[in-house]
């Protein structure tokens, strides 16, 4: 089976990034369930505060996309 | 594993390699076309994303796109929701204002028959007050009248009992006398009228009341 | 690379609705060129039309469908810019809708089977986040002046870290523009390109039946992710907005 050692490298690299993701899977999950312990502990101030979800949600899940940036440059940009 | 096209194709130019020669062809004209294309530009990159060539192209029309949605939205389309969403605002606010218009007006109504129940109530009392006094009235009249007769016939009978009385008295006294005289006169004593009435009197006082 | 490709008849190719193309036959790609990027951001502009000029061309009082939709996403746009962003974010609502719209719409779109997702592309977001970029930029100064920079300055924190948080603080205002577009771009070509994926496992007949239950529930689950990544685009664009617009709290 040939192939280069940089080649080796990229793929590594890549199955690594994975963990940023998953990493990311943790922080959107953890604002979604604060969210909702929150919310039933308090329904009537939830509906309020569905944008504040929504945004912190987007700021957790955009360090994951980040990592299938550099996931997507290592594969075909590097 | 992602076994991307393009790659395979600048791949191609360097190695040579048989097998990736053979995955390309594998592939069809269309993406040999591509491959072509992608190897002939120098910055072409393996993802299309990152393929500055097109930039110039995307931007382009990325930028008329906006702007022809930017003007017909903010021309036509805002100002039509905004008319129609103010005018269900106002239809619903015009229909509040008149249902409490129409609630003001019953209220109103409902007053007005409270107020006319009410006022046939004090008449229809009023009425009836004023007939039990013009019968109490009568009554007393009628009363007053009967008691005047029965007081005028009181007194007549009473005037006559007392003549009567007075006459009773006055013969009484005349008998008693006559009779005591002539006792007087039987017995043989001889009385005088003075001493006759005297003892008469006497006697009589008490007895005849 | 290339030998599972040949090997078992699996082909990948998650990318390749990604290309550029243009529309009438040629490989050139000039900035003039009608490609398939103009017919999907002209079906994008279409779609936005149609669905809020034509939609709402009854003018009803009691609305039908089309016009409720439209109605419905007037409101979401225009109740998101006044919680966030105060009444005198409203005058700039225009163009939010029409960003909100465009990036709805272009996600939308490009779900449709065989379409070009134009909001895949860096050069499609990195545009629209830079529009927002510096037009908030420009907003910040010319309502507030040199009082723009108190953004950056905090003064509920104690003195000696307020040079750290200002570095942090320019840092993650230049990251902005990165952030947005970077996000709705990877949704974008992370959602097609895992149904890419796993369309290509249904050609063995054995895991076919689980491939395509796969590509079924990442549709349903682009569809989420397509509206819900122009929500968060909009909303984060109106958070800019708001800090433009009041920078001081």
């Amino acid at each position: 089976m040939e192939g280069n050692i940089a080649e080796l490298g990229q793929y590594i690299g890549v199955g690594l990034t994975a963990f940023g993701m998953g990493f990311a899977a943790l922080g959107v999950g953890n604002v979604a369930g604060n969210f909702l312990a929150g919310a039933l502990r308090n329904p009537s101030a939830a509906a309020g505060q569905t944008a504040t979800l929504f945004i912190g949600m987007a700021f957790a899940e955009a360090l994951g996309i980040f990592s299938f940036l550099v996931a997507l440059l290592l594969m075909f940009a590097v | 594993m992602f076994s991307l096209l393009q790659e395979a194709a600048t791949h191609a130019v360097e190695h040579s390699e048989g097998e990736i020669v053979g995955h390309d062809a594998a592939h069809g004209t269309d993406a040999a076309a591509y491959g072509a294309d992608a190897a002939g530009h120098a910055e072409a990159a393996g993802l299309p994303q990152l393929d500055l060539t097109t930039f110039g192209n995307q931007i382009f029309w990325l930028v008329v796109t906006l702007v022809v949605l930017y003007l017909v939205l903010s021309r036509v389309a805002l100002p039509r929701i905004a008319a129609v969403l103010s005018d269900r605002q106002g239809a619903i606010t015009g229909d509040l204002m008149a249902a409490e218009e129409f609630k003001q007006k019953a209220r109103a109504a409902e007053a007005a028959y409270d107020k006319a129940l009410a006022d046939a109530r004090t008449e229809a009392q009023s009425i009836v007050a004023q007939n039990r006094a013009e019968i109490q009235a009568e009554l007393d009249a009628a009363i007053a009248k009967a008691d005047a007769e029965i007081a005028a016939r009181t007194a007549e009978a009473e005037g006559r009992l007392r003549e009567i009385r007075a006459s009773s008295d006055v013969s009484a006294r005349e008998v008693a006398r006559e009779v005591t005289a002539q006792l007087v006169a039987s017995f043989g004593g001889n009385a005088d009228a003075a001493s006759v009435d005297a003892a008469v009197d006497a006697r009589m006082k008490g007895a005849v009341q | 690379m290339a030998t599972e490709a040949t090997g078992g008849g699996l082909e990948f190719h998650p990318m390749d609705q990604f290309v550029v193309k243009p529309l009438f036959g040629g490989t050139d790609v000039h900035w003039w060129t009608p490609t398939n990027v103009t017919l999907w951001l002209a079906l994008t502009a279409l779609a936005s039309i149609a669905l809020l000029v034509l939609g709402t061309r009854g003018r009803a009082v009691v609305p039908n469908r089309a016009q409720s939709v439209a109605e419905m996403a007037y409101g979401l746009v225009h109740k998101m810019i006044e919680d966030i962003a105060g009444k005198d974010g409203l005058q700039y609502f225009p163009y939010v809708l029409t960003l909100f719209m465009f990036i709805c719409f272009g996600n939308m779109l490009g779900l449709v089977p065989t379409a070009f997702t134009v909001t895949s592309h860096i050069a499609v977001t990195g545009v629209l986040a830079m529009a927002v970029f510096i037009g908030v930029t420009v907003i910040g100064f010319v309502k507030n002046g040199s009082h723009f920079l108190e953004l950056f300055w905090i003064k509920s924190a104690p003195l000696a870290v307020r040079p750290i948080l200002a570095v942090i603080e320019v840092i993650s205002y230049f990251v902005r523009p990165l952030s947005l577009s970077i996000r709705l771009a990877g949704n974008m070509i992370a959602g097609h390109a895992v149904i890419k994926v796993f369309a290509g496992f249904a050609a063995i007949a054995a895991v076919a039946p689980v491939a395509i239950l796969a590509v079924v529930g990442m549709y349903a689950f682009e569809v989420l992710v397509a509206f819900v990544q122009a929500y968060v685009f909009t909303i984060l664009t109106c958070v800019y907005l708001k800090d433009a617009l009041h920078p001081s709290h």
